[in-house]
């Protein structure tokens, strides 16, 4: 598919995106090159800002609200289309090239038909009329692997899951039979089994039709299994590219390096390294006390939470029989896909959901059933850090007001002493004084859940329960955080109740995990026998759908 | 669907129960007495007592209350104090009138509003919008009564496009009744355009920015198919919100827009029946406007389920 006589189906040359206008104008995309040939699959690799998604609209014509191409050349087929007007893009879109969108919960128009979306497509470009499109709109969704299509085509998006309404938009980004299909993160807001699920049905797909494939995605792995060439972007530049399996097994550029190592869905090849470089001296503690059994700081026992079903007198229950043990200064990881129950756990841990029964020990005290002051006391010693920075901080408190919050709810010391400590939490998350009188909203990411994790520590927790803490961030700062977490635990003898869906993060960081799903527990242990030798053939599932994981292995 | 309209209208006869206790102990909060009023300044303390007792003033409160609620249960709005003839024959006569002039005025507000929002949202940051805002800041700020007087002045009694003042039933006379309520509607309508028409707009704009309407230009949709099949659709849901809300709004605006154009509707009944401190028909009336605001917003609710097809499953919290 390479040979270099055949013309390229998409060239992208010395290409130039900016927003703005005038003097203000900023280059997302700044000098980016590479073609496609037929037939092919390139991934175009990145974190959040790389341009990878600003390139990919680009093509379709459709920046996002001042953002236009301000150099370079697209070519598709050879036909110039770079400054096309509005005519001759409406017929490319969806008829030459078809569009896979990142989010399937916001992508589908919620008051239409889902069956009507396909058929829209066909129609707008005169592929079928009203009556063929009907029919072919069922033929389409039972080709993306949607059961029962003709009854679900009548149906409404609210009525799907995310992987279904994935499988719609597979099959309108497909509908005209385009020559490319750009896949904007089609899987990154779905669990991993499904994900994959929907990967191999896009490959298979593409594959007997013959449709070129241009994937966007910020995880190198999921590029590495899916992709024939990786472009890798940083800052508005392509930094590397190549054959997949040379980018990642041989990367050239300090950046793709970086990248590979902190990606944590190829940690299988960095645990392997971490067990005998960095890892013991944090794991060695951990390992010496089993002799005489590290002190538990929680202990849960058979909790359970139950659901009234309004309307039909059921009962659903979320949470069913889950018992564990957070023992002192180590990290026990719960692992499950959405509606897993794992994220109920949390919250019953926390106090701020009701058990229905069992009982949640902290320090040997029942908390389960505490009230009013006493349980005021308790969440002291209990800190939560939860998933996203942007909407767990107020945006109209500074961060010095953000971080001496619980302190002052406490009571605990005067001004200038709370003062102090909030110097001395910034320097443990290792963020400037400076930061102290910033808002949130001036700080990024990866510093506003450093803020979180500080204010998680002002009142001296022994237990904080992360509840996908990094599942939000770019994976080099995913990197930086757990890294963080790591060495608060070593240097405050923390205990972390550690909440994922991402097996790979929980790899790198716990101890123990508990596996869940459907409120129960499948399988617990340490993480070394559990993820090397699981005992479920679920969480062998989980395990064989880390995109990468074949990669290195 | 049925559980939920049951509780619906559970809530509506329980929100109606209040509105009648506190029309009660409000009309008679204000200053002034009804046998007085009846008996004239001059009269003797005695004929005054003995209106008084004929009218069942002389009890106590909650007997008073008693006595009105079970008459309204048994579908008696009472007499009038002033005229002597049923309150359901004086509402019966207007009330038409003033319902005639609010549907005719939401619909002006609707389809002035939506067009204005519409061409404001698609046209962001560009003249239409800018006159769209403009003009709703006017009609926003500048009084009813004032846009009328004006309106009769220019409009009527200057150029003579239309009537300045008098009522036709439509219902008997199709085109004239029309003609006639016209200028009133429009001037009452407009009122409320802006706010329809602000409403538009926003959620507009957030619709048009959505990732499924990205999505739909991806597929190749035109601009046109976009902005209708998919922004206005699911603006209809916040626009269908104020429009419930305001008809509550138009009927108390109907009072001055009545005034001004001198029709015989609930609004003049009302103020008639207020300068005479006549109880019974301030109460029924009241009680009729509010039994209107709660049905409206009771189909508002209903309507939902039709536009948004995420309400039909109802009850259940997702």
């Amino acid at each position: 598919m390479t040979s270099s006589d055949k013309q390229p189906l998409l060239e992208i040359d010395d290409l130039e995106v900016s927003f703005g206008s005038g003097a203000a104008a900023v280059a997302a995309v700044r000098g980016v090159s590479f073609r496609l040939m037929p037939g092919e699959r390139v991934a175009v690799v990145g974190e959040s800002g790389s341009g990878k998604s600003t390139t990919a609209h680009a093509v379709l014509g459709l920046l996002p609200g001042t953002g236009r191409v301000t150099g370079g050349r697209i070519l598709l087929r050879g036909e110039d289309i770079t400054h096309a007007d509005e005519k001759r893009l409406r017929r490319l879109r969806g008829r030459e090239v078809g569009l896979v969108p990142q989010d399937p919960m916001a992508n589908l128009n919620p008051v239409a038909r889902v069956g009507r979306q396909v058929a829209e497509t066909l129609m707008a470009h005169g592929v079928a009329s009203r009556r063929e499109a009907a029919a072919r709109t069922v033929e389409l969704l039972a080709e993306a692997g949607l059961p029962e299509p003709r009854r679900r085509a009548r149906q409404y998006p609210h009525e799907f899951s995310g992987g279904m309404r994935q499988r719609v938009l597979i099959a309108i980004g497909l509908a005209c039979r385009p020559e490319l299909l750009i896949a904007d993160e089609p899987t990154s807001a779905l669990d991993v089994t499904v994900q994959q699920q929907i990967l191999d049905h896009l490959d298979r797909l593409t594959r007997e039709l013959g449709t070129a494939l241009l994937l966007v995605t910020h995880d190198l792995g999921l590029a590495a299994d899916r992709a024939d060439q990786v472009i890798v972007m940083s800052q508005g530049r392509v930094v590397e590219a190549g054959p997949a399996r040379t980018v990642l097994t041989d990367p050239r550029h300090e950046y793709t390096r970086k990248l590979v190592a902190a990606a944590p869905s190829l940690a299988t090849a960095r645990t392997r390294e971490a067990v005998t470089v960095t890892a013991p001296a944090g794991r060695a503690t951990a390992t010496a006390g089993e002799g005489e059994p590290a002190r538990p700081v929680l202990e849960v026992d058979r909790i359970a939470k139950e659901y009234r079903v309004r309307g039909r007198g059921g009962v659903l229950r979320a949470v069913d029989d889950v018992s564990f043990t957070v023992a002192e200064g180590r990290t026990l990881a719960i692992v499950g896909e959405s509606g897993s129950g794992k994220t109920t756990t949390a919250r019953m841990v926390l106090g701020l959901v009701p058990v229905t029964s069992g009982s949640i020990r902290l320090g040997g005290e029942d908390v389960s059933g505490l009230r009013g002051a006493r349980r005021r006391a308790a969440r002291r010693s209990m800190q939560p850090v939860f998933q996203d920075p942007y909407a767990s901080l107020d945006p109209m408190f500074t961060v010095e007001r953000l971080i001496s919050e619980p302190l002052r709810i406490f009571r605990v010391g005067d001004r200038a002493s709370r003062r102090a400590r909030v110097a001395e939490l910034l320097d443990h998350v290792a963020l400037p004084a400076s930061v102290a009188h910033r808002y949130p909203n001036e700080l990024s990411g990866g510093q506003r859940q450093r803020v979180a994790i500080a204010r998680a520590l002002a009142l001296g927790p022994r237990l904080v329960v992360c509840d996908e803490a990094v599942s939000a961030l770019d994976v080099l700062v995913q990197d930086q955080i757990l890294r963080l977490l790591d060495t608060l635990q070593r240097d405050l003898g923390l205990s972390y109740l550690f909440i994922s869906h991402d097996l790979a993060v929980v790899r790198s960081i716990a101890h123990d995990v508990v596996v869940m799903r459907h409120g129960r527990v499948v399988e617990q242990g340490p993480v070394e026998r559990v993820l090397s030798t699981p005992a479920e053939p679920y969480t062998r599932q989980l395990l064989d759908a880390i995109p990468g994981s074949g990669v290195l292995g | 669907m049925g559980r939920y309209l049951l509780h619906r209208l559970w809530q509506s006869a329980l929100t109606l129960v209040l509105a009648s206790v506190v029309v009660f102990v409000g009309v008679r909060a204000l200053p002034g007495d009804p046998a007085q009023a009846m008996a004239g300044e001059e009269a003797d303390p005695a004929t005054v007592e003995a209106i008084r007792a004929q009218l069942g003033l002389d009890r106590s409160l909650p007997e008073q209350y008693l006595r009105f609620a079970g008459q309204l249960l048994s579908g008696d709005l009472g007499t009038s104090v002033r005229t002597g003839t049923p309150v359901s024959d004086m509402i019966g006569a207007t009330l038409p009138v003033t319902l005639q002039l609010a549907v005719y005025a939401m619909v002006i507000a609707i389809l002035l509003g939506m067009s204005a929002g519409v061409l404001a949202a698609v046209f962001r940051g560009r003249w239409p919008e800018w006159a769209a805002n403009g003009l709703s800041l006017v009609t926003l700020s500048v009084p009813t009564f004032w846009l009328g007087i004006l309106a009769v002045l220019y409009l009527s009694v200057r150029l003579g496009w239309f009537p300045a003042s008098g009522y036709v039933s439509p219902f008997e006379h199709p085109l004239r009744g029309l003609y006639y309520l016209t200028l009133p509607a429009l001037i009452l309508g407009l009122s409320h355009t802006a706010v329809v028409q602000r409403q538009t707009r926003a959620s507009m704009v957030e619709t048009l920015t959505a990732d499924f309407v990205r999505t739909a230009r991806a597929k190749g949709l035109g601009r046109a198919a976009v902005v209708f099949r998919y922004g206005l659709r699911n603006s209809l849901i916040v626009v269908t919100t104020i429009v419930g809300l305001q008809l509550g709004g138009l009927i108390a605006g109907a009072v001055v827009t009545e005034r001004i154009f001198s029709l015989p509707g609930i609004g003049k009944l009302t103020l008639d029946s207020v300068f005479t401190r006549d109880y019974p028909v301030i109460q029924a009336v009241v009680l009729v406007v509010t039994t209107a605001y709660i049905v409206i917003n009771l189909l508002v609710d209903l309507l939902y389920t039709v536009i948004d097809p995420r309400m039909r499953v109802s009850g259940r919290a997702r």
